[in-house]
């Protein structure tokens, strides 16, 4: 018989209480910046023979979302083949290798087996992104690595935890081939903590309702989260909606890389069909299978946000033709920018493809772009080399509620940007501005949200800077009429003199003096909806609050403004001459 | 002063929907009460309905105590006062951009308005480094011409927010001064005066909302006054500050930031007071209203501090405030079932209007109100009689929109609806607790607003906490917290270096100051206190950390190895990770200064003459109601009749004037010397 939907509900709930509970204590603990302050972290509990998603915490990093079912499937497959030892209990097994259901290097996955009367009943896993894996660049973002070799130490599952005591061994050897590693045995117990966390949490839910119940609420949770999938799906025009996304370049060779979509209803699947894509590349904008999946799944529940985050969600979604192309790189490809760059572009193909099928819930293009610039030098005042990054927001795509919000996080991410006062005490830069980059919203009926505009002096000392962005070469979409949002612009100025990056939002290791500056523009967001229609009193106030010059709006807007106010006998008639 | 009499106190608290009262007449023991309408355009006058109703005696007033929403309000619905910013060059967008982030992890929607329009944010040229060096001299006259082109544009208040003023205040001191000669009031903010940390967005809104909420405070407190003196109230007017410490309406205004979280504070103060009277002095508090339930938590009397909190979305006000969280559920949370046929209780919320259906203002969704009203809990007599809604026309919209997706009964759904709900409450109660480093388990629920008690001893089983304190007075536990509050300043002074690294008396020299200044402030208030209390502690992590941990300090005169064994000893209570092999760094030094005020004698909140000889007295009937166990015919008592000492074994409902309180088959509840009910889960005879 099956469970009432009440009892349903409850263990829903709890299974969700325990993978927030992981997250909580995994950010509280950690040392990494990128885990305790950014989230760039997840946890989750997945089913111990095909590694499926049972619950994962709400709050984990969104491309994370789907990953995670990937490298514990590959790890239960890998053991069953002999190719890893089998677990006992308290072992936990760490992995970091793109290619067997991962992201890049530093997004390092520990996997811990949960029992249940003495057998293996499902597997508790977290992600963390490390600040550093070793390889060729400082945090492993590189713009113009060839092979995975060159972007640092690549781990298979091992035990790095045997019968709950760390292998003090293989710690050693992961400690000799990374950065900074005085810290990590901070985030290493972090993330081993949350999951023991986890464990108890689990003792506790099955205690209380039973093992037999615990497990058929799970197979039932599953099938019903499909079941709720497919009824928004049946909302969809059925039909095929295509799109196209581009990355300005790989970083390598200067030529953009596309995503062809064309999504297709059939009955309540959505097929996600990306045959004709561009073919694996050589520099490091290539995308791993798993990634991939992730990102078509994480755009999907930004759409759907009721659909909780369970295999069962995402059974409905079909994705195909990705073989060959460069959303589904294979060793040795490198894979650095995947996370970061490719799978926000994937993200804004399946809403270019669906935002005209679902205008009230899909935006035009966010900014889509995790604005990477990392600077790395000598600070003689100390005495010691240091490496910053900083990361980027940038306009949302406007939609059929509102305008788009501004320096939004990247799609993919849900981080907080540290604060310009923490850089400047950490590193010997100096902004010189930290602004709103005005006229960067796509114009719409809702207009995209704006850019940020920022600009970094070198103090002294000798520094490199590298950046990892995209969106350099094509702005953010804008849908249904609306102007797509303005593009990254990054200007190095060396001893007075501009320069520009060739690849626009990608270079690594452009030389620094004293007194050079950086400046970034961020993207703004795409506009949704013809602007012409958009009321003449907001174009007039984002005049006043000077976030478009007059001029914007008569071009983009067609509003005419006498003084403060919309003239509006003039605004009629250029409007209609205009349209 | 011959004002230091506090004989004829009252506590006048000023929620959304209702303004609370109590008076205490310290030698008799004498309580009034009232709870009337607020007033939202002005507030005064709900006070002053609120004195009216309960027959206070102005003239005769020693101390009058209020805890205000007038500046929650304010920011919550943006409706500040015209408030310019001066900042530096480059960075008069760091209040609109905020940290980069987005309301919500999902869904690419979303909306923020500044607290400062752009057209008001001006800069000049002005630059200080991380250290504190001038990197750019101050423009003094560009500031001046800022300032007055701000008043041109008729702005009431101005703040001050320059780059690294915590490290290096010069620049905002001189363009304080300078404002001080054109601007026509005094409503000037300096950001490191409000806020002396680093971290430009968290300072930079924190002083913009200081900035924009004084000239409202201010003038609300001008006309309550006039009002209150019209009456013939010649005494000065306490307010409840977010940190749970009053502070005179002189003085309130120059750190207005900090009376945005008055109300919640207010309450936790009581829970606290009424926790140590008790003997009770670990307590979450667990407040339930229509709309929806906070909780915090009280470690050793004292309630959780925090200079972090973030009343909504990118909206931080960092000064030490009482640490409330909102978790979302209140009587009016909406039920419905989602297309995967899994009952949700909430986010939606049926408000104050319409409301529940059984308010009869038109609400037609089902609410966790109308599901207590159709299993029995709430006495369908009373409530189901307005606006024409009848009990019949609730159990038929449960029946339409949850009994028949789910296959269940209109009751049985109203049940499932509960239950649902307390999961996801206790779930929320527990984040709370565990982000707070405590275990549930170790700690006694307190239960108030209206309907706290009616849910408590549920969550309470769910958390595995043992006991519930409910209160005499649940639905004005914030007034009653206004009588309680001590005086109470509080101090944060960044260290932010190693441990190993800080010289021996550093730490304490920081703390002897901070105590200092503490003691002049309080001893400066026209109020009788007792003792004066400190309390020290600091905010450490390992170093290469971000987030800090607070370690409690019994005496200020620490060793860096004791020190070093405290925060070790936290950090393994917290995490279950031993880390001897990483440096710790200290971040703040915190005191906070408490004047105690003479106990009060809270016994009397129930009046001793109204109580019965006996429970069977007490009890004004039965009707059945639904648990999760099965129907029983429950026992209805009335609060104000039950004996002074009593015990009574669950299924029992006890009603009174403000809340209703459910104690569940198998619980028992029983009464303690100060009015309080005390339910042990379980404990049924």
């Amino acid at each position: 018989m099956s469970l009432d939907p009440i009892t349903l509900s409850v263990i829903q709930a709890g299974l969700q209480q325990v993978c927030d509970e992981m997250d909580l204590s995994f950010s509280r603990a950690a040392f990494s910046p990128v885990i305790a302050e950014a989230n760039d972290r997840s946890d989750g509990i997945y089913d111990a023979h095909d590694g499926a998603l049972i619950a994962q915490g709400a709050g984990g990093l969104p491309v994370f979302v789907g990953t995670m079912q990937y490298s514990t499937r590959t790890l239960i497959a890998m053991i069953a083949g002999g190719r890893v030892a089998a677990p006992k209990p308290g072992d936990i097994y760490i992995v970091n290798d793109p290619y067997l259901g991962g992201t890049h290097l530093m997004d390092v996955r520990f996997a811990r087996p949960y029992y249940r009367a003495g057998k293996l009943y499902c597997w508790l896993s977290n992600t963390g992104h490390w600040p550093d894996t070793g390889g060729a660049v400082p945090g492993g973002f590189s713009a113009s690595a060839t092979s995975v070799e060159q972007e640092g130490l690549r781990l298979p599952p091992v035990r790095l935890f045997k019968e709950g005591v760390l292998d003090t061994e293989i710690y050693a050897i992961i400690c000799s081939n990374i950065r900074v590693a005085d810290q990590r045995i901070g985030d290493v117990k972090a993330q081993a903590a949350a999951l023991e966390l986890g464990a108890a949490g689990l003792d506790r839910l099955m205690d209380r309702y039973g093992d037999d119940t615990v497990t058929e609420a799970i197979a039932e949770l599953r099938q019903r989260a499909a079941t709720q999938m497919r009824a928004f799906i049946a909302g969809i025009p059925e039909g095929t909606h295509k799109s196209v996304a581009w990355v300005d370049s790989d970083g390598v060779i200067n030529e953009p890389l596309e995503i062809r979509l064309a999504v297709t209803r059939q009955v309540d699947d959505l097929l996600f069909d990306f045959t004709g894509s561009s073919l694996p590349c050589k520099g490091p904008m290539n995308s791993v299978r798993a990634t991939t999946l992730s990102s078509v799944y994480l755009a999907m529940r930004h759409i759907f946000p009721e659909v909780p985050i369970s295999a069962g969600a995402f059974e409905p979604l079909q994705v195909t033709g990705i073989e060959g192309t460069f959303l589904d790189a294979l060793y040795p490809r490198p894979v650095s920018g995947c996370a970061a760059e490719v799978s926000q572009r994937i993200a804004e193909a399946v809403f270019a493809a669906l935002v005209n099928a679902l205008p009230d819930r899909v935006t035009a293009a966010p900014a889509g772009t995790s604005g990477n610039f990392a600077l790395g030098g000598h600070d003689p005042a100390r005495g010691r080399d240091f490496v910053m990054y900083q990361l980027s927001g940038g306009g949302y795509g406007g939609n059929a509620d509102t305008d788009g919000l501004s320096n939004g996080c990247s799609t993919i991410g849900i981080s907080k940007a540290p604060p310009v006062e923490i850089m400047e005490q950490a590193f010997p830069v100096l902004y010189r501005r930290y602004a709103l980059r005005e006229g960067s919203g796509g114009a719409g009926a809702q207009r995209g949200g704006f850019g940020l505009d920022y600009e970094i002096e070198l103090r002294r000392g000798a520094a490199q800077a590298s950046f990892v962005m995209d969106h350099g070469r094509f702005g953010p979409q804008g849908a249904l009429g609306g102007a797509d949002g303005a593009c990254n612009e990054v200007t190095v100025w060396q001893a007075g003199k501009p320069y520009t990056p060739e690849h626009l939002s990608k270079e690594q290791d452009i030389p620094l003096r004293p007194g050079d500056r950086v400046r970034v523009k961020t993207p703004g967001g795409g506009g949704y909806g013809d602007p012409f229609m958009r009321d003449p009193q907001k174009v007039a106030n984002d005049v006043a609050l000077g976030r478009y010059s007059c001029d914007e709006a008569r071009e983009l807007f067609g509003v005419i403004l006498k003084g403060a106010e919309v003239d509006i006998a003039a605004t009629a008639a250029h409007r209609e001459a205009g349209t | 002063m011959a004002g230091k009499q506090s004989g004829l106190l009252v506590g006048v608290d000023v929620g959304g929907t209702f303004t609370d009262l109590v008076e205490l007449d310290q030698g008799s023991g004498a309580v009034r009460l009232a709870k009337v309408p607020s007033t939202p355009e002005n507030q005064a006058y709900g006070v002053m309905d609120a004195l009216a109703s309960a027959r206070c005696d102005l003239a005769a007033l020693d101390l009058i105590v209020h805890g205000t929403t007038t500046t929650t309000n304010a920011v919550l619905e943006r409706k500040l006062s015209r408030t310019g910013l001066i900042t530096t060059l480059g960075f008069r967008d760091v209040l609109e951009l905020g940290r980069r982030t987005r309301p919500q992890p999902y869904g690419m929607k979303g909306e923020f308005t500044p607290v400062i329009p752009r057209n008001l944010r001006l800069e000049v040229p002005e630059r200080v480094d991380a250290e504190g060096e001038i990197v750019t001299p101050l423009d003094e006259a560009a500031l001046r011409d800022a300032g007055q082109r701000l008043i041109n544009a008729g702005c009431e208040a101005v703040v001050v927010h320059f780059l690294h003023a915590y490290a290096n205040p010069s620049h905002e001191r001189r363009a304080g001064e300078i404002l001080a000669q054109i601007w026509p009031n005094d409503h000037i903010t300096l950001g490191h005066a409000i806020l002396s940390e680093s971290r430009e967005f968290e300072r930079g809104v924190t002083a913009a909302v200081n900035a924009g909420v004084q000239p409202i405070l201010a003038r609300y407190l001008r006309r309550l006054g006039e009002e209150l003196s019209a009456g013939g109230y010649t005494r000065d007017i306490l307010v409840m500050n977010g940190n749970g410490g009053m502070v005179s309406s002189r003085l309130v205004t120059t750190e207005a930031a900090k009376t945005v979280m008055s109300g919640p504070a207010s309450g936790v103060m009581a829970a606290a007071y009424t926790g140590r009277v008790a003997g009770l002095s670990d307590l979450i508090t667990y407040d339930m209203g229509g709309t929806s339930t906070d909780v915090a938590l009280i470690r050793g009397a004292e309630p959780a501090v925090s200079n972090e909190i973030e009343i909504e979305y990118a909206m931080p006000i960092h000064v030490p405030m009482v640490d409330v969280r909102t978790v979302g559920a209140g009587g009016g949370s909406i039920a419905r079932v989602t297309a995967a046929g899994l009952l949700e209780v909430g986010p939606e919320s049926a408000g104050a209007d319409p409301g529940p259906i059984c308010y009869g203002r038109g609400g037609s969704e089902p609410t966790i109100s109308d599901a207590n009203l159709l299993l029995g809990r709430l006495d369908p007599a009373k409530l189901a009689v307005r606006g024409g809604v009848s009990i019949a026309d609730v159990e038929r919209i449960f029946s339409a929109h949850l009994g028949k997706p789910l296959g269940l009964s209109a009751h049985d759904a109203a049940g499932a609806v509960i239950r649902m709900a307390n999961t996801k409450m206790a779930g929320a109660i527990r984040m709370v607790s565990l982000s707070l480093g405590a275990d549930p388990r170790d700690y006694t629920l307190f239960a108030f607003g209206g309907a706290g008690p009616l849910h408590a001893a549920a969550l309470a089983r769910e958390l595995a906490v043992p006991n519930v304190l409910v209160p005499a007075r649940p639905g004005i536990t914030n007034a009653i917290g206004c009588v309680v509050a001590d005086l109470r300043h509080d101090f944060v002074n960044t260290i932010n270096r190693p441990l190993d690294a800080l010289e021996d008396g550093a730490l304490a020299q920081v703390f002897a100051r901070q105590t200092t200044e503490g003691e002049r402030l309080i001893r400066a208030e026209p109020v009788e206190i007792g003792e004066i209390k400190h309390l020290y502690s600091v905010d450490m992590q390992f170093t290469g950390q971000t987030h800090i941990l607070r370690v409690e300090l019994e005496r200020p005169d620490v060793d860096s190895t004791t020190l070093r064994k405290l925060f070790e000893a936290a950090y393994f209570k917290r995490f279950r990770v031993e880390l001897a092999e990483i440096r710790a760094n200290v971040v703040n030094a915190n005191t906070s200064v408490i004047g105690t005020r003479p106990a009060l004698d809270l016994s009397t909140l129930i009046d001793p003459a109204g109580r019965k000889s006996s429970l069977q007295e007490a009890q004004t009937g039965t009707r059945l109601v639904r648990f999760e166990s099965g129907i029983f015919e429950t026992s209805v008592y009335w609060r104000d009749h039950l004996p002074l000492e009593f015990t009574l074994n669950g299924p029992a409902i006890i009603e009174q004037m403000d809340t209703t309180t459910l104690i569940e088959p198998g619980d028992m509840a029983a009464s303690d010397a100060h009015g309080n009910i005390v339910i042990t889960i379980g404990g049924a005879a």
